[in-house]
């Protein structure tokens, strides 16, 4: 019913879904393993967070790094972990787009076919190549080399129309270039994003989701952070700025000295690591520390709330009333869906 | 209206992602600022300043802010105001057109982490959270990098530049659902959940994450406060007009000559971002556009002096939303983009409330059967009937945000849908049309 050509019914990922993932005798024959180092893994997650479930969906990325889809044990693996039941970790895996429940071939293609992709040939793209895999919408070639999927607006549209291969980003694609990516692909070739990182695979990228380093050493992970890109539609504001002489009302740097205290940036004992590569247990312990260091009451020359912080909230007042008016509350932000529209074509 | 880079001004210098690059073009110089002052004078800079949400809503965010409870001088607290706060970033960009903070981290993820580090301490939070959208893998590898180096700096961690105040910030990656833009959505997901939105009340001030009084901003919001601070209140609202001031990045895409990221005060209109924009692709001429993403109504070229800030674009009939501007011109056919837009609702659905689940499947299959030139007379109606349905029944806006090209296109261009009836339905349409005046006394 779907109106993209070949996309199976039934891939909406909603409360009405609830197929389970793949368990079939010959897909978990060929599983790798989720060795003790995922288990080790799935607990530093676990403890960059105060509470531990918190790290489910960082788990559940690390599961489909070493296996390259939620797997049943992966789902064990995470009930186990956390506390959980499988049934928990299996509801919260399916909703997800990202969370494969078959295994994914060594690249995820994703194209596009969002209405302002679709407008300018994301949709011709996206026939085109699943033509050329033979295969449908999350369906992979047989040859275990790609997984096509048609994606929802990837936030790019600038750039349109986009695919993206392991998310790394393709802009400004046609018919022929995303042909020839997807038979480079194939051959085993990298081709390079025209943003992002050089390409890795699907498992890689799933590595990094779950707040770990893919790369073997930290130059690596550099060269990884510092690739530049072609991104003219990024910079057209800017550059034409520049180019007009137009810029904003001068900002002084800074018109105020810092108090003391607030001094130079000076080098400190790193609490814990964000990029996953340190031991987070320190973390969890770094945090209840934090509100209660002598150095946090004595700082700030006495402009620091000492708001007391107990470490961990109290589910007894979660039901506690408001002081927020009702009906001019804070309202919702970011990029979901936003406020509401005007009631314009509300029947009387 | 002139361009005003502010919050884009660094993203053209090498390796503007880095620390460094940061520090040399005044990096850091508003957190310095904001540790010299109170978090309750740090609250009234942003409230003075008028700098509202630019996630959609437009909601204050000094006063969002301040709905934090706080302890009182003296008492001991209890309920809300003795839980932890917390601070958690919207960078989960997904709605259609909105193309704007993803390249805000890629480009200059500092100044994300700066107003991370402003807000936190103006709150009196100690651990902060960006949850960003698990496609964006690039923005994620070069936050990632960011807060490292911020770490290492002293910028986070648990003596901020020597002021004794701590905070801790985690980088989390989104797995891919819509709707987890959507504030308590982001929320649950946030604490290992399906991503499904809460009722409100109670608001996230007071009951957010884990229960506790938290703030959710999005990530260009963050990235205004250093400036917000350094400048002042009276500086920000130098650009935009008093009640919706301040820079503000528009993001043009579609048919347009040079598609791309445009900062300019808030109130610059459509005609003069289309300008910079080198106007519509030679040939062609507009015909609808989106002000701020696909949940926003279509505006057409009868709008194009409509200054775009909150308050203008909501008494033109839309919603400033995100400032995503997708330009559709003549050869674009707007049933088909709404079909598109409403199979993205269908699929973000989250299936929660029961008219959006129900509903935006329904109407997928009416579009559907108007685009296949299949539809009937009595469509149009069921289409308007059934977001009726829709609209303002279900917990969040996402529902609402899916009906909005539908009757925003029914508004603008009926006709459009009409001419795609088979030829004995418009007939069809006609009698009914000149029976409805009639029928109508009431």
């Amino acid at each position: 019913m779907s109106a993209l050509p070949g996309s199976a019914e039934g891939t909406a990922v909603t409360g009405l879904d609830s197929s389970p993932v793949d368990a079939s005798p010959e897909t978990l024959a060929e599983l790798p393993p989720l060795t003790e180092q995922a288990r080790a893994e799935a607990r530093e997650i676990i403890a960059r967070y105060p509470e531990p479930r918190s790290a489910l969906l960082p788990m559940l990325h690390l599961v489909q790094s070493y296996q390259g889809y939620v797997s049943p044990d992966g789902v064990a693996l995470c009930a186990e972990e956390l506390g959980i039941t499988k049934a928990e970790v299996g509801a919260v895996a399916t909703f997800y787009t990202m969370y494969k429940r078959r295994p994914t071939g060594r690249h995820l293609v994703s194209v596009c076919t969002n209405t302002l992709c679709s407008v300018l040939g994301g949709r011709r793209i996206f026939d085109a190549v699943a033509a050329d895999l033979g295969v449908h919408h999350d369906e992979t070639a047989p040859d275990g080399s790609i997984t096509l999927e048609h994606a929802e607006c990837l936030a790019a549209c600038d750039y349109a129309p986009v695919v993206t291969v392991d998310y790394e980003f393709y802009d400004q694609q046609d018919v022929g270039s995303a042909r020839a990516l997807v038979a480079a692909l194939r051959r085993g070739e990298k081709p390079a994003p025209t943003r992002g990182a050089p390409l890795s695979d699907f498992r890689g990228i799933s590595r990094q989701l779950a707040g770990f380093s893919q790369y073997g050493d930290a130059a690596a992970t550099a060269a990884a952070v510092d690739t530049e890109g072609a991104i003219g539609p990024t910079l057209a504001g800017v550059r034409l700025a520049a180019e007009r002489g137009e810029s904003a009302p001068f900002l002084p740097a800074a018109d105020r000295p810092p108090a003391g205290g607030a001094g130079e940036p000076r080098e400190t004992v790193r609490p814990h690591g964000r990029s996953g590569d340190t031991p987070g247990k320190e973390a969890a312990d770094a945090r209840v520390r934090a509100a209660d260091t002598p150095a946090e009451k004595a700082g700030a020359a006495g402009s620091h709330p000492d708001a007391p912080e107990p470490s961990r909230r109290s589910l007894a007042d979660k039901d506690d009333g408001t002081d927020t008016p009702a009906g001019t509350g804070p309202g919702t932000s970011g990029q979901g869906p936003a406020a509401s529209p005007p009631q314009q074509n509300r029947k009387g | 209206m002139p361009l005003t880079p502010v919050l884009t001004s660094r993203w053209d210098q090498p390796q503007s992602w880095r620390l460094s690059t940061y520090e040399r073009l005044d990096g850091y110089a508003g957190l310095r600022k904001a540790l010299s002052m109170t978090p309750d004078e740090l609250v009234t800079v942003v409230k003075d300043s008028g700098l509202r949400g630019r996630g959609g809503a437009g909601f204050p965010t000094g006063l969002k802010w301040s709905f934090i409870p706080q302890p009182k001088p003296g008492e001991t607290p209890t309920g809300p105001a003795a839980m932890p706060k917390y601070l958690v970033v919207n960078a989960d960009e997904g709605e259609p057109g909105t193309c704007k903070d993803l390249p805000l981290m890629m480009a200059d993820p500092h100044s994300l982490i700066e107003g991370v580090v402003i807000a936190a301490y103006a709150i009196r939070c100690h651990l902060a959270v960006i949850y960003v959208r698990g496609e964006a893998v690039h923005a994620h590898r070069r936050l990632v990098a960011a807060v490292q180096e911020a770490y290492d700096a002293g910028y986070l961690g648990r003596d901020v530049l020597g002021s004794g105040y701590g905070l801790e910030l985690i980088v989390h990656a989104g797995a891919g659902a819509y709707i987890c833009g959507e504030e308590t959505a982001l929320l649950d997901s946030l604490e290992g959940k399906r991503g499904q939105p809460r009722l409100k009340p109670p608001f996230p001030a007071v009951a957010g994450l884990y229960g506790a009084p938290t703030v959710i901003n999005n990530v260009e919001t963050l990235a205004s406060v250093p400036f917000v601070v350094r400048g002042g209140a009276d500086w920000f609202k130098e650009l935009g007009p008093e009640k919706s001031p301040g820079p503000k990045i528009y993001s043009l895409s579609g048919r347009v000559v040079r598609p791309g990221q445009y900062e300019a005060p808030m109130g610059t209109t459509m005609r003069e971002l289309l300008e910079l924009a080198g106007g519509v692709r030679p040939g062609h001429e507009l015909k609808f556009w989106t002000p701020g993403g696909s949940s926003t109504p279509y505006l057409t070229a009868e709008h194009l002096d409509v200054p775009l800030d909150f308050d203008s674009v909501a008494a033109a009939g839309s919603m400033l939303g995100t400032t995503a501007l997708m330009v559709f011109d003549e050869t674009d056919s707007i049933v088909e983009a709404t079909l598109r837009f409403t199979e993205f609702y269908a699929h973000e659905s989250c299936g929660k409330c029961t008219p959006c689940r129900e509903g935006t499947y329904w109407l997928v299959q009416i579009l559907e059967r108007l685009v296949e030139g299949r539809g009937t007379a009595a469509d149009l109606d069921l289409l308007t009937d059934t977001c009726d349905n829709i609209l303002g029944r279900s917990f969040c806006a996402l529902g609402d945000g899916a009906t909005s090209c539908i009757a925003s296109s029914l508004q603008y261009f009926r006709d459009d849908y009409v001419a795609l009836l088979p030829p004995e339905e418009q007939g069809r349409l006609g009698r009914s049309l000149r029976l409805e005046p009639v029928g109508a006394a009431s």
